[in-house]
């Protein structure tokens, strides 16, 4: 267990070096002065040759890196001149909306997707799976975006039960935060659900037909416990997977989904700081989200050993 | 009325007919011994009594046990009736147990199903008949997981789920095909003494005649979804009145002709080599930051192979006959020592070097299935070794020395036009000897060449490579741990154990008189049914004389 | 993602087309994406409108007989604007599938042929490129070089590379130990050999299996980058920038936001379709279920 651990924090730890070294020389290898932008078109040499002094870009490209890594290990991503802030106050700002928002979707996907895979699996070949799974094929198929705007143009527009976009921010009382979530949430979940319900579906039919389900049921075990007991934990193994890889696709889909209801998030700010090419954000949003897939996937791999014993060795 | 009845049983899946009027009876404390090639039914009779068959079968019939109308009872009432009343062991015991429950939970949980027994009651029972099974808590607790555990101990897990409640009927479809010869005698013992201890029925399934033949009172022989014949073991396989069962038993016992036997012939050079050979393999950290232990699966191993001579090298599963297989065959390197060939180092030589050298030897493997890429017609399949001539023949050169290759194993050259799909098991190892014979090679490697086959095949593949060693003067080196296979076509046999040749000499000599303790085990375990047969015979003398 | 790795037991594509036409999902996702391709053909030399003309006075028309999607804030025919959009989508998954397939395959083919450390660094690059979703990389490419079509598939292609490769290792892998594959290697075949001769053609169902389900994502992926701006550029039309200009206009022209939208599903629908069907025909194992 600790060794097989150990195994996956190093990978994590590696490619999250390999990601900043990418990141890092990406946006270093661009054009364009970062002084010059900070300063406007009209700054005299002298301020400009100083504030490259003074931003650190004079020196080598290695302690460079370094340095920024360095920074970001003890939280200093650097400072906006757009905003001029630190980056880091940008970020904890913004991350009070796409947390919860990533967060609300994942548990709304996987609350829908499971128990509707299983059921469809349960019921195979019936009216039940039949029906579930044209959804869900259909759901696969939507882009969460185009969704979304469904979503205002029918709750928003026309039945006028929620905002249409926008955030009213924590200030209010939790309840009226997560209902300004609420829609974008449902957007990013849905069509997550759909994809999760037919892996939930088709990895419990493939469960059903081990050998072990057999002699579970060749003990005298009724179908719906050997469905439960026997076949649901097992199932969960590539389930799993796939919730990991969802995580990193929801992370990205805030971008999209923060465009649509202009909700002040880390996807706005990293799209807004493109277009005024506000790289520090950039940068450190980005290895933000990067280090949060690697992290996800790290607890997926402690589920794993969770649920399958046979990657508990030692 | 008899335990378990069965009927006029018939069994559709869509529209293919499974099963045509089968009739069986098991009486109570009776083993009954269903045999049959792959494709019988024996193993859908056995679903069909506890009502597992796949969703889109059909029954017509009656099976009762014990007084219940089996096709008809409700699935709650089944539920009662498996696990309690009937208990079942299966073939695979690899894949039989649910890897993320514990074994304890795994037999506990049937127990707190079918009696109501709290946890603790259960798990005092479970560990009760696993230490019946032979797996004692001191060594295997409740909390272990099955992937903890060999093949032969998850089959006692198994055995242990069934036999948790004392069922009325044990039903065991090939309970040990997935063993090596030893554990299977271990495995029927324990399934015997169970069956004894409980006075349960005993429905086992097997295509062995000669594990039959040892374990029970009577015989069922199925062909093709029918009951051939049914009767007193002994007496149904001695008279052999039906010819299907004439026929099994002759091809069960079958002896090659070996009168062009190559060796005699053949000058005394050695061909094959292999010189103190070893390999290890990585093995797992016992820590972090320990230094993993390596594996060592061939150990200080050396014998030589003279031109035209057939030898087995047999041993239990694990020994690493394999290994060294395919060591020889150049495609794994030993850690140390040195194989030659015709006096070339093989196992030395890089893969340019190495061309010349592998026309000499070719090689047969196990599973008729796998042996072909599916893609590829007979004709490209059987040439693929041609790219080891130095001069590469013409198309029509190409075809003639297929045709000729497949005429030898004794199919037709029209057959290269087809894909492997298209043979059944038996066909495709011909094709696959076709293969390894078209280079003209030296020496032959077959690995377990005719054990996935079926019994009356298996005769014709064995007399198929006696008349190719007579024809072409090829030597082979047969891979086996079945010794009826050693027996009948080697002249020299080689024991394996641990890694290590353990004995070697005269295939009679070994066989009949055993000399280490590996020999021996494997000896006694080997299923012979002209042995269990006189044993039977014996048996019903003495009985016979006493009640006299 | 499939991880599929049993391989078809199937001899000749003849045969499993003839299956494949069996299948419903197959037919269903075949006609689709099948009058979606010839959509996008056709509209090269003939659309219902000219969508350079921009008709003022027709500007968000609703559905009629002269336009059946309506008209846009331009005035320009909707239905034809979609036509010329699907060219956008496809050329974009198209070639972002062959670039996943081309740089992704024979990476995967390599790592499983090599083993060590070839193969453990494939597998760290792998999960390097995983740690980057598409939309992540994308927005880099363009904070580089600025918004345009061939970000969307340099970012979605790059995505696609790890997939692939992850396919073909995992489906190499199961074959090598196969006897076969023993049986060619005793026959003297290196690996390339081997590779070329025996892994390819047999995992060549899988990889298109899962060939269609990325361009499915692709097209998906598309549509989002070309709505947040960082795809295909105006004039171009595409089915993402399409709905980005309704968003705003989506009170006063819901049909809008409509059609566009349903291009994508229905596209992503035939594919996803179409790439269950050849599951199910490749596949022996689920076949066997039914």
């Amino acid at each position: 267990m600790t060794a097989f651990l150990a195994k996956r924090i190093g990978i994590g730890l590696i490619t999250l070096i390999v990601a900043s070294v990418v990141v890092f020389s990406v946006l270093e290898v661009l054009p364009g002065d970062p002084a010059l932008l900070m300063l406007g078109m009209n700054a005299t040499p002298e301020a400009l040759a100083s504030m490259r002094e003074q931003m650190g870009l004079n020196a080598p490209l290695i302690v460079r890196y370094l340095n920024w890594v360095g920074g970001m290990a003890v939280g200093d991503f650097g400072r906006s001149f757009t905003y001029s802030s630190p980056v880091i106050d940008l970020i904890a700002e913004r991350a009070v909306v796409s947390l919860p928002l990533a967060v609300i979707s994942l548990i709304l996907s996987t609350a829908i997707a499971i128990p509707v895979g299983i059921f469809a699996a349960a019921r195979r070949g019936k009216v039940g799976d039949t029906v579930s799974m044209g959804v869900a094929q259909v759901g696969v198929a939507v882009p969460n975006f185009w969704f979304a705007l469904l979503l205002i143009y029918v709750f928003a527009v026309w039945l006028r039960l929620v905002p249409a976009g926008g955030f009213s921010g924590w200030g209010g009382g939790i309840w009226s935060g997560v209902k300004s979530l609420m829609l974008p949430a449902i957007a990013l979940a849905l069509p997550q659900a759909a994809i999760l319900a037919r892996v939930t579906r088709s990895a419990m039919l493939e469960v059903l037909g081990e050998d072990y389900i057999r002699t579970a049921r060749a003990k005298g075990m009724p179908r719906r416990y050997v469905l439960w007991r026997h076949a649901l934990r097992n199932a969960m193994i590539p389930v799993l997977t796939i919730m990991g890889m969802q995580f990193a696709v929801l992370l990205a889909g805030t971008i999209i989904i923060e465009n649509v209801f202009y909700l002040p998030g880390l996807g706005r700010l990293v799209f807004q700081a493109i277009t005024q090419r506000d790289l520090i954000v950039v940068e450190g949003v980005v290895m933000l989200l990067v280090a949060s897939v690697v992290v996800i996937n790290l607890v997926v791999d402690v589920l794993y050993a969770v649920v399958d014993p046979r990657l508990r060795v030692r | 009325m008899s335990l378990l009845e069965i009927e006029k049983l018939c069994l559709n899946i869509g529209n293919v007919p499974i099963l045509k009027d089968v009739d069986l009876t098991i009486e109570q404390g009776e083993v009954l011994g269903l045999v049959g090639e792959s494709g019988s039914g024996k193993s859908m009779t056995s679903l069909a009594v506890m009502q597992l068959l796949p969703f889109s079968a059909q029954t017509r019939g009656r099976v009762t046990f014990d007084g219940v109308d089996i096709l008809a009872a409700p699935e709650a009432a089944m539920n009662k009736l498996r696990g309690n009343e009937i208990g079942m062991v299966f073939q695979e015991p690899m894949t039989a147990l649910n890897p993320v429950k514990t074994i304890g939970e795994q037999v506990a949980e049937g127990i707190r199903w079918h009696t109501s027994a709290n946890r603790a009651d259960a798990e005092d029972t479970a560990r009760k008949i696993l230490d019946r099974v032979g797996l004692p808590e001191s060594q295997f607790p409740l909390s272990r997981f099955p992937h903890e555990l060999s093949g032969g101990q998850r089959q006692r897990v198994v055995i242990a789920i069934a036999c948790a409640l004392k069922p009325k009927l044990l039903i065991a479809d090939e309970p040990t095909t997935a063993l090596d010869v030893v554990l299977q005698k271990q495995i029927l013992e324990l399934l015997r003494d169970l069956v004894d201890e409980r006075k349960m029925g005993l429905l086992l399934i097997s295509h062995d005649l000669a594990v039959v033949a040892d374990m029970a009172d009577r015989v069922t022989i199925m062909r093709h979804g029918e009951v051939m014949e049914s009767g007193e073991t002994a007496r149904t396989l001695t008279e052999q009145k039906h010819p299907y069962t004439r026929q099994l038993a002759v091809a069960s016992m079958h002896v090659p002709d070996r009168s062009g036997d190559a060796a005699r012939a053949a000058p005394q050079t050695p061909l094959l080599e292999v010189d103190r050979v070893v390999r290890d393999y990585p093995g797992r950290r016992p820590s972090l930051f320990a230094r993993p232990a390596p594996f060592r699966a061939v150990n200080d191993v050396s014998f030589s192979l003279r031109e035209g001579q057939s030898m087995a090298l047999v041993g239990r599963s694990g020994c690493g006959k394999s290994t060294l297989a395919r060591m020889i065959l150049a495609l794994d390197r030993p850690t140390g020592g040195e194989i030659r060939l015709d006096g070339a180092p093989v196992s030395t030589l890089g893969e340019a070097e190495l061309k010349p050298h592998r026309r000499k030897m070719q090689v047969v493997f196990q599973d008729p299935y796998g042996s072909f890429n599916p893609r590829h017609k007979v004709e490209r399949l059987i040439a693929e070794p041609l790219h080891l001539l130095e001069k590469q023949p013409s198309a029509t050169e190409k075809r003639e020395m297929v045709a000729q290759a497949l005429n030898e194993v004794g199919l037709k050259p029209a057959d290269m036009e087809k894909y492997p799909h298209e043979f059944s098991g038996g066909q495709r190892q011909r094709i696959s000897i076709a293969r390894a014979i078209i280079t003209k090679p030296k020496l032959i490697v077959a690995d377990e060449p005719v054990s996935a086959l079926d019994v009356s095949i298996r005769a014709q593949i064995l007399d198929l490579f006696a008349d190719l060693n007579g024809k072409l003067g090829v030597a082979y080196l047969f891979i086996t741990h079945d010794l009826t296979v050693a027996r009948a076509i080697t002249d020299e046999v080689m024991v394996m154990h641990d890694g290590q040749i353990v004995e070697s000499g005269k295939t009679g000599d070994v066989l009949d008189h055993p000399q280490s303790d590996a020999a021996k085990a494997l000896v006694a375990a080997a299923p012979d049914l002209e042995r269990a047969l006189q044993r039977r015979l014996a048996r019903h003398e003495a009985s016979g004389t006493q009640e006299a | 993602m499939s991880t599929t790795t049993v391989i078809a037991e199937q001899a000749g594509w003849r045969g499993i087309l003839r299956l494949a036409f069996r299948n419903r999902s197959f037919v269903i996702g075949f006609v689709i994406t099948a009058v979606i391709a010839a959509m996008a053909l056709i509209s090269f030399v003939w659309t219902p409108y000219d969508i350079t003309n921009l008709v003022v006075a027709d500007r968000m028309k609703g559905l009629s007989a002269a336009h059946p999607f309506g008209t846009d804030h331009f005035g320009r025919d909707i239905l034809s604007m979609i036509m010329i959009g699907a060219r956008n989508s496809i050329a974009v998954a198209v070639v972002a599938v062959a670039l996943g397939i081309g740089i992704g395959v024979p990476l995967g083919c390599w790592a499983a042929a090599r083993g060590g450390w070839v193969d453990e660094m494939l597998m760290r690059f792998n999960d390097v490129v995983f740690a980057f979703p598409a939309l992540l990389s994308a927005v880099m490419i363009t904070a580089i070089f600025g918004p345009a079509a061939i970000n969307a598939i340099i970012a979605i292609g790059i995505f696609n590379i790890p997939v692939f490769a992850r396919v073909a290792r995992a489906g190499a892998l199961s074959l090598w130990p196969r006897e076969y594959i023993l049986a060619a290697r005793a026959a003297g075949k290196g690996k390339a050999q081997i590779t070329i001769e025996h892994i390819l053609p047999n995992i060549a169902s899988i990889l298109l299996v899962q060939g269609t389900i990325q361009f499915a994502i692709g097209i998906l992926a598309e549509a989002g980058l070309s709505y947040l701006g960082l795809g295909a550029q105006p004039p171009m039309p595409s089915w993402g920038r399409m709905l980005f200009d309704a968003q705003t206009r989506m009170m006063v022209a819901p049909h809008l936001a409509i059609f566009p939208g349903l291009a994508i599903v229905v596209t992503v629908l035939g594919l996803n379709l179409l790439g269950d069907g050849l599951r199910d025909v490749l596949d022996p194992k689920l076949r066997r279920e039914r």
